[in-house]
């Protein structure tokens, strides 16, 4: 791997696995660029297009109210695009999580 | 042997129900997508296996799903749906302009004659289609382009294009309702269209007889009189027989015209069926007595239909794509109701069964006559 390549840990929540058909485990995807929010996002739908606009908005690129993304014990659901991941994501020791948000029946 | 496949949509999942022509005994089969909202499936007149169904969630947005095998297996398609152009503006609930928002498919119609055409009705209303069996939605403008557009309000389920029927007769010509805007009609494949509204009335809204702002809940059209339809509005059942140019009130004796559903039968185009709900601030039926109404003259003289329903102790709703016929003779009739009944009459409405039961919520119903 290329120092300025990332193999990033991925866990999806359940009905995401399932659309994207990877059973229960986490997934990982490959970061060529530097290692952003807005990076994994993309590598995301890349990797699994059936994701596309379940995760962000088709138009806006805006996240979805009700998913939030976490790592480290931190919310990065409101952070910009560029906002580097952390280092024990990009080290791979952490995953970087997709949460469907705790609301509604 | 005849055969007789129904699909559910339902707040947590699909289900396919099948029978054979006597329709006595059901298989059951499900959930599909379970945990999401499943507004609508429908089969391709075309291709009966082809059969599309719209999976949305609260979370993760709006999916659609084909089946090429008669809802065994399913595939997920494009599920893009971006408005053409600037989207503009509607009318909020309180009166002010509101940007136009894609939130889910209210109902996907397939085309008469090609499997892989699909119509879909969203909210925030309007109308979208694919040729290439759900790759790609592409908005179909001039509905909601339309100069009525940014006086079309949401009802209390959104502001959403729920109805679209396809003229058997004339390619050309399509009906499409929207909650709560009214009817619409094209007579150019969609290019162009115009409000058919008039006789409409609705003491809820400031111009009761207003051009749009009518909350339509339901459209159904016998397909060998496709001049003629028939509409539950929010109150009120009508007719129409010049293809929507004026509305006639066939409420007649019904002990209640609000309510959702509405549909005709299979051989008998004045024949029709309404679930009547108490009112529009209750949504159960009068009485807690489950009753389908029949008339047999094209409305205004209605009989209650209570065999094998529920007398007593009732208290779901009927929602608007939850009525389906199948084509059979006796016609089959059928619907689904709030509390996970899906209940079906082989005898065009004489005598009811409940085929399955303790489903999640039924959002749609919708019936496959197949040989």
């Amino acid at each position: 791997m290329l120092s300025n390549e990332h193999s990033i840990r991925v866990v999806l929540p359940a009905h995401l696995r399932t659309l994207a058909r990877v059973g229960n485990d986490e997934v990982q995807v490959q970061l060529a660029g530097p290692p952003t929010l807005g990076a994994v996002l993309d590598a995301i739908e890349a990797s699994y297009p059936v994701l596309r606009g379940t995760i962000r908005d088709y138009d806006t690129e805006k996240r979805r109210p009700f998913v939030r993304f976490f790592a480290c014990e931190q919310d990065l659901s409101h952070e910009a695009p560029n906002t580097p991941l952390p280092e024990a994501v990009i080290k791979g020791k952490e995953p970087f999580l997709v949460v469907g948000a705790t609301a509604g029946g | 042997m005849s055969e007789v496949r129904v699909l559910v949509g339902t707040r947590k999942g699909a289900f396919v129900l099948t029978a054979d022509g006597k329709r006595d005994r059901w298989d059951v089969n499900g959930p599909f997508f379970g945990g999401w909202e499943l507004y609508h499936l429908k089969g391709s007149p075309a291709d009966p296996n082809r059969i599309y169904a719209s999976q949305s969630s609260g979370w993760f947005g709006q999916m659609i799903q084909r089946s090429n095998d008669g809802g065994k297996t399913w595939e997920p398609v494009g599920n893009k749906f971006v408005y053409d152009g600037v989207p503009g503006t509607h009318q909020w609930y309180d009166g002010t302009p509101h940007p136009w928002e894609f939130k889910r498919v209210w109902h996907l119609e397939p085309s008469l004659t090609d499997p892989d055409s699909v119509y879909a009705g969203v909210e925030d209303a309007a109308l979208f289609r694919t040729t290439d069996g759900g790759q790609t939605w592409s908005e179909m403008p001039g509905l909601r382009g339309h100069g009525s557009g940014p006086h079309w309000a949401p009802g209390a389920g959104g502001l959403c294009l729920h109805t679209i029927l396809l003229d058997p007769s004339n390619a050309q010509r399509m009906f499409i309702a929207i909650s709560a805007a009214g009817a619409f009609r094209s007579d150019d494949g969609g290019t162009t269209w115009k409000p058919i509204n008039r006789g409409l009335h609705s003491q809820y809204i400031p111009n009761p007889t207003a051009e749009v702002g009518h909350c339509v809940h339901r459209l159904a059209m016998h397909r060998s009189r496709p001049s003629t339809l028939f509409m539950q509005k929010h109150w009120d059942v009508m007719r129409t027989d010049d293809a929507g140019e004026q509305w006639t009130e066939v409420s007649g004796n019904l002990p209640t015209d609000f309510g959702f559903v509405i549909d005709v039968h299979a051989h008998e185009p004045e024949t029709i069926y309404v679930v009547p709900i108490k009112s529009d601030s209750e949504h159960y039926p009068m009485d807690g007595a489950l009753r389908v109404y029949r008339s047999r003259s094209g409305g205004n003289e209605w009989e209650a239909l209570t065999k094998g329903l529920p007398q007593q102790n009732c208290y779901v709703n009927v929602l608007r794509d939850a009525m389906s016929i199948d084509s059979l003779d006796k016609c089959g009739v059928y619907f689904g109701t709030s509390g996970g009944q899906v209940y079906a009459s082989a005898d065009g409405g004489d005598s009811w069964n409940a085929i399955v039961q303790n489903l999640p919520p039924v959002v749609s119903v919708e019936v496959q006559t197949l040989s």
